[in-house]
């Protein structure tokens, strides 16, 4: 019983119609939801730039409001005030419509992450699911924005785009199906509920799959050669100036967070610790992964496009697939009791395949003998 | 050369970045501190001394850009008066070859990099602006007598306590706005 | 039936936000392939050899910084070198020692903006490129506190340099020197075996041998290619005999290569920096006894340095009067530009960047 399943059955006993008291807390849910995602989404710009000022030796942005929290509203602003510009080449259907495909799905994720107990806005029981489904409606998004831009490096942008997040699919699906599979169900609540040991520990391997393939889901470093700065100036987005741009920005910050959450959700163990309130464990959860994801941005230079592609093909999807069938087997044949066998056969089947792996490491292209 | 792979490379990578978090950072909270610059600057705003220029126009000849416009006539026997004086700082390069040409000593690089003006025709200093006041300062560029009153310049080898530049770990944003800190 | 297919070019612009400079390169690609690449220079060209022939030799000086402007003492001392070829002038021995102090010094602040700005374009978003901007900012410190700038210097002149160090320059270069090994480890630590800079870096753009050497690169360029060529060692100008390093080659010529002839000559720099702490003369004049307008006798005279980008020459053509007839500038870094179509065809988009950035030119010098 979610919390909004409560307040539904408070209103009808309280009198109101059916069709009241269904919409009513359907309303309220959604409402909550835009509000608090947009404002994390807020904080979190303004942690990552102070967090990345910090791994690079200097202050990030600290004049505007204390510590510089109003930075990003500054910035919002600022796009808002800044002249429309629309390339007169442009097909100019898909340069006004490309913001809001590749914005609004990253709002609809959050309506299947659960905070706390009880605190979800719909309880799908295929919650995963619909979360990679509706992620992968940006694709298009982004790449209706690089082809209706008329330009060459947004066109070089885009055609990675399809290539890149397409191929990360994969490996991300393959790792749900194994949490599926220990858990009995695709709904985040029960998944949270089933961890009594957090997924990162049990299958080791399928958390770092999910990992990386999220980290591709959304371009961020190393794989984000879809806006790498120093190659193709801006990527999909070139073109785009004002409030668009700013929905790029927002958008992409904002599956940020909705996969931070994910991951905090799935394989660390969702809202469940010993003293704090469940929300504060789950922020926490969150900006831990989120920060991580920061580290990695501020350390790593990025992969070629058809290095990242290798990487999915060759070296994610069948390591994904011999965890699926390695769980399977597990699930089928260790008892519920003695979970802690699985974390360290699992642990043992995770360094012998990356090791095996690893030998897939080859440099120099075929041309050079390293 | 034996390649680490499996990933090892990366974390020690990302090790040492974030041995980088925990080391104060560089940069200063810029209009509220400001680093001191060295003795030797070679800054805008020079100052000329005209009791010690004799008119020689060695400097006008010295600058590469023609910058210097100097204007005497004759008074006493051998001796010229200075009618006018006037250098051009925004053309200026500020490469100080006037300064160390002038065999009098008569005219100094000044201190100030922060002087942005609005008129072009403001940036031509005439020999009122070139004037030495306590404001107006020469700096000790091929003029060692100035280097005494000037303060040590901050390195960034040295630690704040050395005069250097390093921060504390955590420093609190300054919010005053006025000169100094 | 064959496909009617047009070839697709792609403008990297003056404005680009990773070629070094307004640098225009004009792309002809096959989806990402690269078929072929062609520079168009032209764009920073300040007429410097033409205003050289207006000036007098000492303020040809504050010209030639402005030609590579990342390391712009070494400009300085290879046209007074050939200045002092030409006139016959000889050099005290402190300035000898102050100037291979500060070609080293150059050198470093050179490698680490190179070095850094490789990494850049690589995509590790700017921490390197901080990094080795905190040790060149030490660097461009000791310089500011013994000329007063801090990118344009202006130090070296025809016959010495310009004034004495201060007194305080000396332990803080001590300082510098001894934690410099420890700075460079560090960024080994950092970029050396990551894998995703090797996947990036190895096997790229290889520059073999003979094109080397028949196009005339030089510097790391041509080091990385595994031709052992250092003027320092080849062909030793000013005191270079006297200490005691080594010249880092590298194998194959790809783009590791020249990034690890790099780190390893900054290496090579601080043990020439500490022989020449140690060996430095107490006092002694810094500057011989040249006239401000002096009047070298007519003739012409070539003078060449290893700079940190390559072999840099000056060749000044004098007819007796105080301005040089004809000054022209031997830049390395257009020299090596023109190797850019050999190493970048066949290769993706992405890759021309790193390549690219490899080569490590400066726009300054190539349109002088």
């Amino acid at each position: 019983m979610t919390l909004l399943d409560q307040f539904q059955k408070m209103l009808m006993t309280a009198g109101l119609p059916d069709w009241a008291a269904y919409l009513v807390p359907a309303l309220v849910g959604i409402i909550l939801i835009i509000a608090v995602s947009l404002t994390l989404v807020i904080i979190f710009i303004w942690w990552e730039r102070r967090l990345l000022g910090r791994f690079q030796l200097r202050l990030g942005p600290n004049r505007c409001g204390p510590e510089g929290i109003l930075q990003p509203v500054a910035t919002g602003l600022k796009l808002l005030l800044k002249e429309d510009i629309v390339p007169a080449k442009a097909d100019k259907i898909l340069h006004f419509l490309a913001p809001i495909v590749v914005f609004v799905p990253v709002l609809m994720i959050f309506a299947v992450v659960p905070v706390s107990e009880g605190a979800i806005l719909a309880n799908l029981n295929i919650g995963i699911v619909y979360v990679i489904a509706i992620s992968s409606i940006s694709t298009i998004g982004i790449f209706m924005a690089a082809w209706g831009s008329s330009n060459k490096f947004a066109l070089i942008s885009g055609m990675r785009t399809v290539a890149q997040m397409v191929s990360y699919e994969l490996p991300v699906v393959l790792s749900i199906v194994g949490v599926g599979l220990v858990t009995g169900s695709f709904s985040m609540l029960s998944i949270v509920q089933a961890q009594s040991i957090p997924f990162i520990l049990l299958m080791p391997l399928g958390g770092v799959i999910f990992f990386l393939g999220c980290l591709a889901e959304m371009n961020r470093s190393p794989f984000d050669l879809l806006e790498a700065d120093s190659e193709i100036v801006a990527g999909y987005h070139t073109e785009y100036s004002g409030m668009k741009f700013a929905m790029f920005f927002m958008g992409e910050y904002g599956v940020a967070l909705a996969y931070s959450a994910v991951i905090a959700t799935l394989f660390l163990g969702g809202w469940s610790g010993p003293l704090l309130p469940p929300v504060i464990w789950f922020l926490i959860k969150v900006v831990l992964v989120f920060s991580f994801t920061v580290w990695m941005r501020a350390t790593l230079p990025r992969l070629r496009v058809d290095q990242l592609m290798a990487f999915a093909w060759k070296g994610l999807l069948p390591m994904a697939v011999i965890n699926l069938v390695i769980i399977a087997i597990e699930v089928l044949v260790v008892p519920a009791s003695m979970l802690w066998l699985m974390v360290i056969l699992n642990f043992a089947f995770a360094a012998v395949l990356v090791l095996l792996w690893s030998r897939l490491f080859t440099l120099g292209g075929g041309r050079v003998e390293v | 050369m034996k390649f680490e792979r499996y990933g090892i490379g990366i974390a020690k990578g990302m090790a040492l970045t974030l041995k980088h978090l925990f080391r104060p950072p560089l940069t200063v909270q810029y209009p509220d501190e400001k680093l001191v610059v060295s003795k030797r600057i070679r800054g805008n705003e020079l100052v000329w001394f005209p009791d010690r220029c004799t008119g020689c126009g060695t400097c006008t000849k010295a600058c590469l850009q023609g910058n210097i416009i100097l204007v005497t006539h004759r008074g006493e026997p051998n001796k010229f008066i200075v009618d006018k004086f006037e250098l051009d700082s925004g053309r200026c390069i500020f490469c100080g070859l006037c300064v160390e040409s002038c065999p009098y000593d008569a005219l100094a690089m000044g201190l100030e990099y922060e002087c942005a003006k609005y008129r072009r025709g403001e940036t031509i200093l005439d020999k009122d602006k070139l004037k030495l006041t306590d404001q107006h300062q020469p700096s000790a560029y091929y003029r060692p007598q100035f280097a005494a009153k000037l303060p040590k310049q901050s390195l960034l080898i040295y630690d704040k306590k050395d005069g250097g530049q390093k921060l504390n770990l955590f420093p609190l944003s300054k919010r005053k706005r006025g000169p100094g800190a | 039936m064959p496909i009617k297919t047009e070839p697709f070019y792609l403008n990297l612009g003056p404005q680009h936000p990773s070629t070094h400079g307004v640098f225009r390169l004009r792309v002809e690609l096959d989806g990402e392939v690269i078929v072929n690449v062609e520079p168009i220079i032209g764009y920073l060209h300040r007429g410097i050899e033409k205003l050289a022939e207006t000036r007098t030799y000492t303020q040809v000086i504050p010209l030639t910084d402005r030609l590579d402007y990342v390391a712009s003492m070494t400009n300085n001392l290879a046209y007074c070198l050939s200045v002092e070829k030409l006139a016959g002038i000889k050099v005290p021995e402190r300035a000898e020692y102050l100037r291979v102090i500060f070609s080293e010094l150059m050198r470093l602040a050179n490698h680490f903006l190179a070095i850094g700005a490789f990494l850049n374009d690589c995509g590790a978003l700017a921490t390197p490129l901080i990094y080795m901007w905190r040790e060149r900012e030490k660097i461009v410190d000791l310089c500011e506190m013994t000329c007063g700038q801090r990118l344009l210097f202006n130090y070296m002149r025809v016959g010495g340099v310009s004034q004495d160090v201060p007194e305080e320059f000396m332990p803080a270069l001590k300082k510098f020197v001894a934690e410099m090994p420890k700075f460079i480890g560090e960024y080994e630590q950092l970029i050396k075996q990551n894998e995703i800079f090797l996947a990036r870096t190895k096997g790229v753009g290889i520059l073999p041998k003979e094109t080397a050497i028949n196009i005339g690169a030089s510097g790391p360029v041509l080091r990385g290619s595994g031709v052992n060529w250092d003027i320092r060692k080849k062909d030793p100008y000013s005191i270079y005999e006297r200490f005691d390093f080594e010249v880092p080659t590298g194998e194959v010529g790809d783009c590791y290569d020249r990034f690890w002839v790099r780190l390893r000559e900054m290496r090579q720099s601080v043990r020439i920096l500490e022989q020449a702490i140690v060996q430095i003369p107490a006092k002694g004049p810094t500057w011989a006894d040249v006239p401000q307008f002096f009047r070298p006798p007519a003739g012409e005279a070539y003078g060449h340095i290893e700079a940190p980008k390559g072999n840099l020459g000056f060749y000044v053509v004098s007819d007796g009067s105080i301005a040089p007839y004809r000054v022209h500038i031997f830049p390395p870094s257009l020299i090596n530009v023109t190797a850019l179509a050999d190493m970048a065809i066949g290769w993706k988009v992405a890759d021309l960047i790193i390549i690219f950035g490899s080569i490590d030119v400066v726009l300054g010098e190539i349109d002088r």
